[in-house]
C-alpha cells in the first residue's frame, strides 16, 4: 500500500468503451439467441459467445491493471476506502435483486395462491378454477394441463431422514466454507501463508461441492420428480431462487479460485489484500442468502 | 480559500486529449458530465418528437395520422425515453459535473467505472430504438410494461427490451455506487455531512434509492423473460402465479423511481433560490431531513398506483395513508423555499424564473397527487388523463424545469460563457405558458373521464385536446430555442467571471469559469461552516 496522499485519477482508459461494446454485443446476442430458441439453423449464439469473450477479456485486463497500479503504490488509503464502499454498495444491490424474488415468493404464498383457492377477501379469483385447492407447495396447479404440477417436492423430509436430503449437505458445505474463508483471512493477516492457502483450497472445494450437489438436485428434480420450470408456481419460484443463488455461488467460487491462484503466486500482503477481502464478503453474502432460502424454500 | 485554487495548474496532469478519443476514453468527471447532458439533450428531442406524434394524432378525434399499433409504440417509447433516457441521465450528468466541484474532490471516486456507466447507455437506447425496425415493431405495452401485455401479448422485440432495461439498470447502479462513494469518501477536510451543499445531499439519497430499487426492476424483467421464454408462471394464474404480482414488483421499483427523478431537482432549486434571494437557504437541516423522509416513505407507498387492481381493504387504507404522509416533508420543502425568498433581495434571472416556476407548478402536481392518493376518489381518476396531467406536472415543469434551470445556472461555470439573458427569458416565458397550456386542460378531460393511452376519444373532449396539442407543439418548439441559447452561449457568449452570480455560495464558485480540466487535486481546507449551502 502506498503512502502517496494524492488521489489517483487514471488519465484515460480504453477499457470502459470496450466493455460497453461487449455489453452491446451481449444485448444483441442474448436477445437474438433467446428469440431464436427452437428455430433450427440460427447463428445468434455466436454473437452471444463473442460478447462473453469480449466481456471476460476486458475484465481480465481491467483487473490486471488495477492490481498492477496497486503494486506500483499508486493507490492511497483514501482510494482503497473507495473500493471498500464500492464493494459494499454493490453487495447491497445484489441483496435487493434477491429481495425481488423473495418478495415474489412471499406474495404468491401469502396472497395469490390462497385467493385462487377461495380464501380471503379476493377469493373471487377462485371462480376461474373452482376445483383448485390451495396448498403449499402447489402440487396440482389451477390449470394443470398447461402447467402440470410436480409429483414430488423438495421439502425437508423430517429430522430422521436428514442425511438423505441434499439441501442439508449443501447447507453444511456453505456454512462451513464461510467459516473456512474467515480462517483463511485470519491466517493471511497473521502472515501464515501456508495455512492461508490450505484454507482457501478447502473453501473453494466446498463451494464447488455445493454447485455439484445443486446440479445433482436439479437432475433429480427433472428426471424423477416432474419438478420443472413449467411445473407451475412452485417449480418457478424453486428454480429461480435456487438458480440465481447457485449462479452467485458459481461467481463467488470463480472469484475465490482466482484469489487462491493469486495467493499461490505470492499476491496479497498481511495488510493489503482487498481483492481477497471483497471476495470473502461476497462469499458471506451468498451464504446468508442461502440460509434465508433454505428456510423459506425448503423448510417452511 | 479561493487564492489557493484559482489558476492552479498541476504540471504532471495534462489537459484533455484531442479528437473523438477524448470522449471515448475519458475518465474526467467534467467530460463525462457533458456526455451525459448531451446524451440527455438528444434523447429529449427524440422522446419529444414521439410526444409530437402523439399530440398530432390526438389533435382531433378519430383516427388521424398513425395506426393504433404505432400509437402504442409511441406512447411506450416516449415514456421509456423520457424517464430513463432524459431525466435520469441529465441528473447523473449534473451529479458528475457538480458533486466533485461542490465537495472539493479531484474527480469521482471510480473514474473508469464512471466512463463505463455512461457508454452503456447509448448502447441500451440504441438497441431500444432499433426495435422499431425489427419484426413486430417496438415495445407497445406502455412504459410500465404490465404483464400479461408485456409477456403473453408482447411483440418478439420484448426480449431486446428486457436486456436493454438490464443495461440501463446496470448503468444506474454503477453510476450510483460512484456517486455514493464519492460523497462518503472524498469530501474536502472540514466538510461534514451536515455542511454538504443540498444538491450533494439530494444525490446521496437518490443514489441510495437507485441502488435499492434498480435491482428490483432487474428482477421484474428477469421474471418476464422467464415467463415468456422458459415456461415459468410468475405472472400466470393458471400456474398459480398472479399478473398483479408484476404490478407490485414494478411499483416497488417504480415509486422510489419517481422520487429518483425529483430529489436532485429539490437540491438544484434550493441552490438557485438562495443565490437569487441572496440569503442562505431557510431551514437547511429540515431540508435534509425532509429529503430523507421522502426517500424512506417512498418504499411503503407503491400500491397507490394500483388501487383499482383488487387489493384487500386493509391494503387500500395502508397505502392511502402512507401516501398522504409524503405531503408533510414535501410541504416542509415548499415552505422552506418560500421562506428563503421572503424578505430576500430577489432578482429574476432565467434560472430563478425556472426555479420559481418549479416551486409553483411542482406544487400543483403534488396536490393533484394528493387527490390521486385518496383511494375511493382514485377509482374515478385511475387511468384517466387526470393521471397524465399529474405526472407530467411533476416531471415537466418539475424535473425538466429544474434541469433547465440548472443548465442556465451552471452553464457559465461549465463553459466560461454567459448565455443571452433576453433569449433565456424568452425561452422561459414560452415554456411556462405552453407547459400549462399543454398539461392543465388534461385535468379537465381526465376528470370528465377521458382514458389515457388511447389514439381516439369521444367528441366531447375535442376542444380541450386541440388546446393541449397546440400547447404541446409550442412547448416542443420552445425547446429548440433552448438548444439555440445553449449553443449561442458556447460559441458566441460573453466571458463569465468565476463568481458568475453575485449571491452564489459554494466551492464551485471559487473556481475559474470554465474550471481547469482537473480541479481540487489537493483538497481545499474548509473552515467550519464555509461550504454550507
Amino acid at each position: 500500500m502506498s503512502s502517496d496522499s494524492s488521489y489517483y485519477v487514471p488519465e484515460s482508459s480504453k477499457l470502459p468503451i470496450f466493455m460497453a461494446f461487449g455489453l452491446l454485443l451481449f444485448v444483441l446476442g442474448a436477445g437474438s439467441t433467446i428469440n431464436d430458441l427452437g428455430k433450427e439453423s440460427s447463428n445468434s449464439y455466436i454473437l452471444l459467445m463473442t460478447s462473453f469473450a469480449v466481456i471476460w477479456g476486458v475484465m481480465f485486463v481491467w483487473f490486471s491493471n488495477v492490481i498492477n497500479e496497486n503494486n506500483k503504490g499508486m493507490y492511497s488509503d483514501q482510494l482503497n476506502q473507495s473500493f471498500v464502499w464500492g464493494m459494499a454498495w454493490f453487495i447491497f444491490s445484489e441483496v435487493m435483486f434477491f429481495f425481488a424474488f423473495f418478495l415474489a415468493l412471499g406474495y404468491v404464498r401469502m396472497f395469490s395462491v390462497p385467493w385462487l383457492g377461495g380464501e380471503g377477501e379476493k377469493a373471487i379469483t377462485n371462480i376461474l378454477w373452482p376445483a383448485f385447492e390451495a396448498t403449499w407447495p402447489v402440487m396440482v396447479t389451477p390449470d394443470n394441463e398447461l402447467f402440470p404440477g410436480a409429483e414430488k417436492n423438495m421439502n425437508m423430509p423430517g429430522i430422521t431422514k436428514l442425511h438423505t436430503w441434499l439441501p442439508f449437505w449443501n447447507t453444511l458445505c456453505l456454512v462451513t466454507s464461510s467459516g473456512t474463508i474467515a480462517l483463511a483471512e485470519a491466517a493471511l493477516k497473521k502472515g501464515k501463508r501456508a495455512a492461508f492457502k490450505s484454507w482457501m483450497v478447502v473453501t473453494i472445494s466446498l463451494g464447488f461441492i455445493f454447485v455439484f450437489l445443486q446440479g445433482l438436485e436439479y437432475y433429480e428434480a427433472y428426471a424423477h420428480m416432474g419438478l420443472t420450470l413449467g411445473a407451475g408456481i412452485y417449480g418457478t419460484t424453486f428454480f429461480l431462487l435456487t438458480g440465481f443463488h447457485g449462479f452467485h455461488v458459481c461467481l463467488g467460487a470463480i472469484i475465490l479460485t482466482i484469489m487462491t491462484i493469486r495467493g499461490f503466486g505470492g499476491a496479497f500482503s498481511e495488510h493489503d489484500h482487498f481483492g481477497l477481502a471483497a471476495g470473502s464478503w461476497y462469499w458471506h453474502f451468498v451464504d446468508v442468502v442461502w440460509i434465508l432460502l433454505v428456510l423459506v424454500v425448503y423448510v417452511f | 480559500m479561493s487564492a489557493v485554487i484559482e489558476g492552479h495548474h498541476d504540471d504532471h496532469h495534462h489537459g484533455p486529449a484531442k479528437g473523438i478519443t477524448r470522449w471515448l476514453y475519458t475518465t474526467n468527471h467534467k467530460d463525462i458530465g457533458s456526455l451525459y447532458l448531451w446524451f440527455s439533450f438528444i434523447m429529449l428531442f427524440i422522446g419529444g418528437a414521439m410526444a409530437m406524434v402523439i399530440r398530432a394524432e390526438l389533435f382531433e378525434p378519430g383516427s388521424q395520422i398513425v395506426s393504433p399499433e404505432f400509437y402504442n409504440q409511441m406512447v411506450t417509447n416516449h415514456g421509456l425515453i423520457m424517464v430513463f433516457g432524459v431525466i435520469m441521465p441529465a441528473f447523473v450528468g449534473l451529479a458528475n459535473w457538480l458533486i466533485p466541484m461542490q465537495i472539493g474532490a479531484p474527480d469521482m471516486a471510480l473514474p473508469r467505472l464512471n466512463n463505463l456507466s455512461f457508454w452503456i447507455l447509448p448502447a441500451a437506447f440504441g438497441v431500444l430504438l432499433a426495435t422499431f425496425f425489427m419484426e413486430g415493431g417496438a415495445p407497445n405495452f406502455g412504459w410500465t410494461f404490465y404483464a400479461p401485455l408485456s409477456t403473453e401479448y408482447a411483440p418478439p422485440t420484448v426480449t431486446y427490451f428486457i436486456f436493454a432495461v438490464h443495461i440501463m439498470g446496470a448503468s444506474s447502479i454503477m453510476g450510483s455506487i460512484n456517486v455514493i462513494t464519492t460523497i462518503l469518501n472524498m469530501r474536502a477536510p472540514g466538510m461534514t455531512l451536515m455542511k454538504m451543499p443540498l444538491f450533494v445531499w439530494s444525490w446521496l439519497i437518490t443514489a441510495y434509492l437507485l441502488i435499492a430499487v434498480m435491482p428490483v426492476l432487474a428482477g421484474a424483467v428477469t421474471m418476464m423473460l422467464m415467463d415468456i421464454h422458459f415456461g415459468t408462471s410468475f405472472f400466470k394464474a393458471g400456474g398459480g402465479g398472479d399478473p398483479v404480482l408484476f404490478q407490485h414488483i414494478f411499483w416497488f421499483f417504480g415509486h422510489p423511481e419517481v422520487y429518483i427523478m425529483i430529489l436532485p431537482a429539490f437540491g438544484i432549486v434550493s441552490h438557485i433560490i438562495e443565490t437569487f434571494s441572496r440569503k442562505p437557504i431557510f431551514g437547511y437541516d429540515s431540508m435534509v431531513y425532509a429529503i430523507a423522509s421522502i426517500a424512506l416513505l417512498s418504499f411503503v407507498v407503491w400500491a397507490h398506483h394500483m388501487f383499482t387492481v383488487g387489493m384487500p381493504i386493509a391494503g387500500e387504507l395502508f397505502f392511502m395513508y402512507s401516501t398522504m404522509l409524503i405531503a408533510i416533508p414535501t410541504g416542509v420543502k415548499v415552505f422552506n423555499w418560500l421562506s428563503t425568498m421572503f424578505k430576500g433581495s430577489l432578482t429574476f434571472e432565467t434560472p430563478m424564473l425556472f426555479a420559481i416556476a418549479f416551486v409553483a407548478l411542482f406544487t400543483i402536481g403534488g396536490l393533484s397527487g394528493l387527490m390521486l392518493a385518496i383511494a375511493p376518489a382514485d377509482f374515478q381518476y385511475h387511468d384517466t388523463y387526470f393521471v397524465v396531467a399529474h405526472f407530467h406536472y411533476v416531471l415537466v415543469p418539475g424535473a425538466l424545469f429544474s434541469i433547465i434551470a440548472a443548465v442556465y445556472y451552471w452553464l457559465p461555470k461549465w463553459t466560461g460563457y454567459m448565455y443571452d439573458e433576453f433569449m433565456g427569458k424568452t425561452h422561459f416565458w414560452l415554456s411556462f405558458v405552453s407547459v400549462n397550456l399543454t398539461f392543465f386542460p388534461m385535468h379537465f378531460v381526465g376528470l370528465a373521464g377521458m382514458p389515457r393511452r388511447i389514439p381516439d376519444y369521444a367528441m366531447q373532449f375535442a376542444d380541450y385536446n386541440m388546446i393541449v396539442s397546440v400547447g404541446a407543439f409550442l412547448f416542443g418548439l420552445s425547446q429548440l430555442l433552448f438548444l439555440y441559447v445553449v449553443l449561442k452561449a458556447i460559441f458566441y457568449g460573453k466571458k463569465a467571471t468565476g463568481q458568475v452570480w453575485e449571491g452564489a455560495q459554494g466551492l464551485e464558485w471559487t473556481l475559474n469559469s470554465p474550471p481547469a480540466y482537473h480541479t481540487f487535486e489537493t483538497p481545499p481546507n474548509l473552515e467550519a461552516g464555509e461550504a454550507k449551502g
